[in-house]
């Protein structure tokens, strides 16, 4: 029977939840690195039981952690993240250069070929990958040496490089996200980066349609469609169907277009689920109401899912990171809150329990599907 | 060539749990002499690699604002990593302390 296992990274440690393909019974282990900020944990598609673990600390920095069982050990691989050369500087908040300074990392992105491949997304905003399971890691710095990354400014959360996506038709493609630069799209394996921002529209910009400085938050991707994307900007929701060369506006009827995640169905490739913030400064849900939207038509019409989440007096908020989907024939839904709650529904969002109630602040969440 | 001497450093919670270091006591470990907090640094990296990093910024190879080095009672966080150490530490009659600046919640 098939398993799922999901991968929590909090304020204060890991968790990983284990349940059977039927998704009501679940055991939590954990902490993982107590006390210690996890950003995010996930599994090799190549071998399920190599897991990497982003682990940081305002003290003591980055380090970084590789599971070769599932999670049940873990040993620390290589924490030097340098950037490549003179690092150079980017913009400020106030617009005046500011050296790069690595912080942490964000988003780590298994190879979908060969387990010891593995590629990281850095504060400050740059592109890291390493070819022998995290034992040394290399910039791929043609990324934060395009031509516009001098202009690049951090948005509220730090200027921190949180997307990349694979493309499985294509090993020489894949897009990143960076706040507030926007998106990007490499063509030959990373080594050289074009701005995929053509039909974003920012407000808060001196030039609303510039060709960088866009709040993208996340991005989402079907496998079996790689040109098509779906991104969640600090407000807007958006869509490609050309690889990010024009996106146009899908956010049609949602209470209110701000928020962190979205993620598509594992089936179907027009069906997408958002959860909706109130704002840009009010970070948690309408009326303290916890809602998932899903649009069963690629965007424009949404639809509230809200059965077993709660209906009142609800202000959390759910990060970039903390929504993933697993594989099984009834498609799951799973997401983390800021409150320490972990949610999923086993029926593609008809219906919500918490797996988990009382974690630390969730800042990611991934779901493996094990045969 | 002279000989390394054997000094003995205590760890905050934190850097004990990351190397699976199970005791609270000071950690003996022989440094080049004259010890110093660098030639420390190095002695503790080599023996738990997974500390690596975590007390120098590998960029600067200076220490990370938040952490702090106490010898024989006195802060000595902003002395030059090179310093040679008081010579209680040196000989091992004290412990070298290095903790985490008490910051955020």
């Amino acid at each position: 029977m098939s398993k799922v296992r999901v991968l929590v990274g909090t304020r204060k440690g890991a968790f990983v939840l284990s349940s059977d393909g039927a998704r009501r019974n679940w055991s939590i282990a954990g902490p993982h690195f107590p006390g210690w900020e996890i950003y995010h944990v996930k599994g090799s598609p190549v071998e399920p039981n190599r897991i990497y673990a982003s682990q940081c600390s305002s003290w003591f920095g980055q380090t970084m952690q590789r599971s070769d069982d599932g999670g049940l050990t873990w040993a620390a691989v290589d924490n030097k993240f340098l950037y490549d050369g003179v690092a150079g500087t980017h913009a400020w908040y106030d617009g005046t250069p500011h050296p790069w300074e690595f912080k942490r990392i964000w988003h780590l992105e298994p190879s979908l070929r060969d387990a010891d491949s593995v590629f990281a997304g850095a504060e400050d905003a740059a592109l890291f990958h390493s070819a022998d399971g995290g034992s040394t890691w290399r910039e791929l710095s043609g990324l934060r040496k395009h031509g516009t990354g001098p202009a690049w400014q951090p948005g509220a959360g730090g200027l921190c490089l949180h997307t990349i996506l694979l493309d499985p038709s294509n090993p020489q493609r894949m897009y990143i996200a960076i706040s507030a630069a926007g998106a990007f799209r490499t063509d030959d394996g990373g080594q050289s980066w074009k701005p995929i921002n053509r039909g974003l529209h920012s407000e808060f910009m001196p030039n609303p349609t510039a060709e960088v400085g866009h709040c993208v938050h996340h991005i989402a991707m079907h496998p079996s469609r790689p040109e098509t994307l779906f991104m969640q900007k600090h407000w807007d929701i958006m869509r490609t169907d050309n690889a990010g060369d024009e996106w146009t506006e899908v956010s049609g009827n949602l209470p209110t277009d701000f928020g962190f995640v979205i993620d598509v169905h594992a089936h179907e490739l027009e069906t997408l689920y958002v959860v909706p913030i109130k704002s840009d400064s009010e970070h948690f849900p309408l009326d303290g109401q916890l809602r998932v939207y899903r649009s069963r038509s690629g965007g424009h019409e949404w639809e509230p899912l809200t059965r077993g989440l709660p209906q009142s007096n609800c202000y959390v908020n759910v990060l970039r990171d903390a929504m993933a989907v697993d594989h099984l024939d009834d498609c799951g839904i799973y997401f983390g809150t800021t409150g320490g709650q972990v949610y999923v529904s086993p029926d593609g969002g008809e219906h919500w329990q918490a797996i988990a109630e009382n974690l630390p602040s969730v800042l990611s969440v991934e779901v493996q599907t094990l045969a | 060539m002279t000989q390394p001497t054997t000094i003995r450093i205590e760890l905050p919670a934190s850097l004990r749990l990351l190397a699976g270091i199970p005791t609270r006591d000071a950690l003996p470990l022989p440094v080049p002499q004259p010890a110093t907090v660098n030639g420390a640094i190095n002695a503790l990296e080599a023996a738990y690699p997974a500390l690596g990093n975590t007390l120098r910024n590998p960029a600067t190879g200076q220490r990370r604002p938040l952490v702090r080095f106490f010898a024989c009672g006195q802060d000595i966080s902003h002395q030059p990593l090179d310093t040679p150490l008081p010579e209680a530490i040196a000989c091992g009659a004290e412990p070298l302390l290095i903790l985490g600046a008490i910051a955020g919640g």
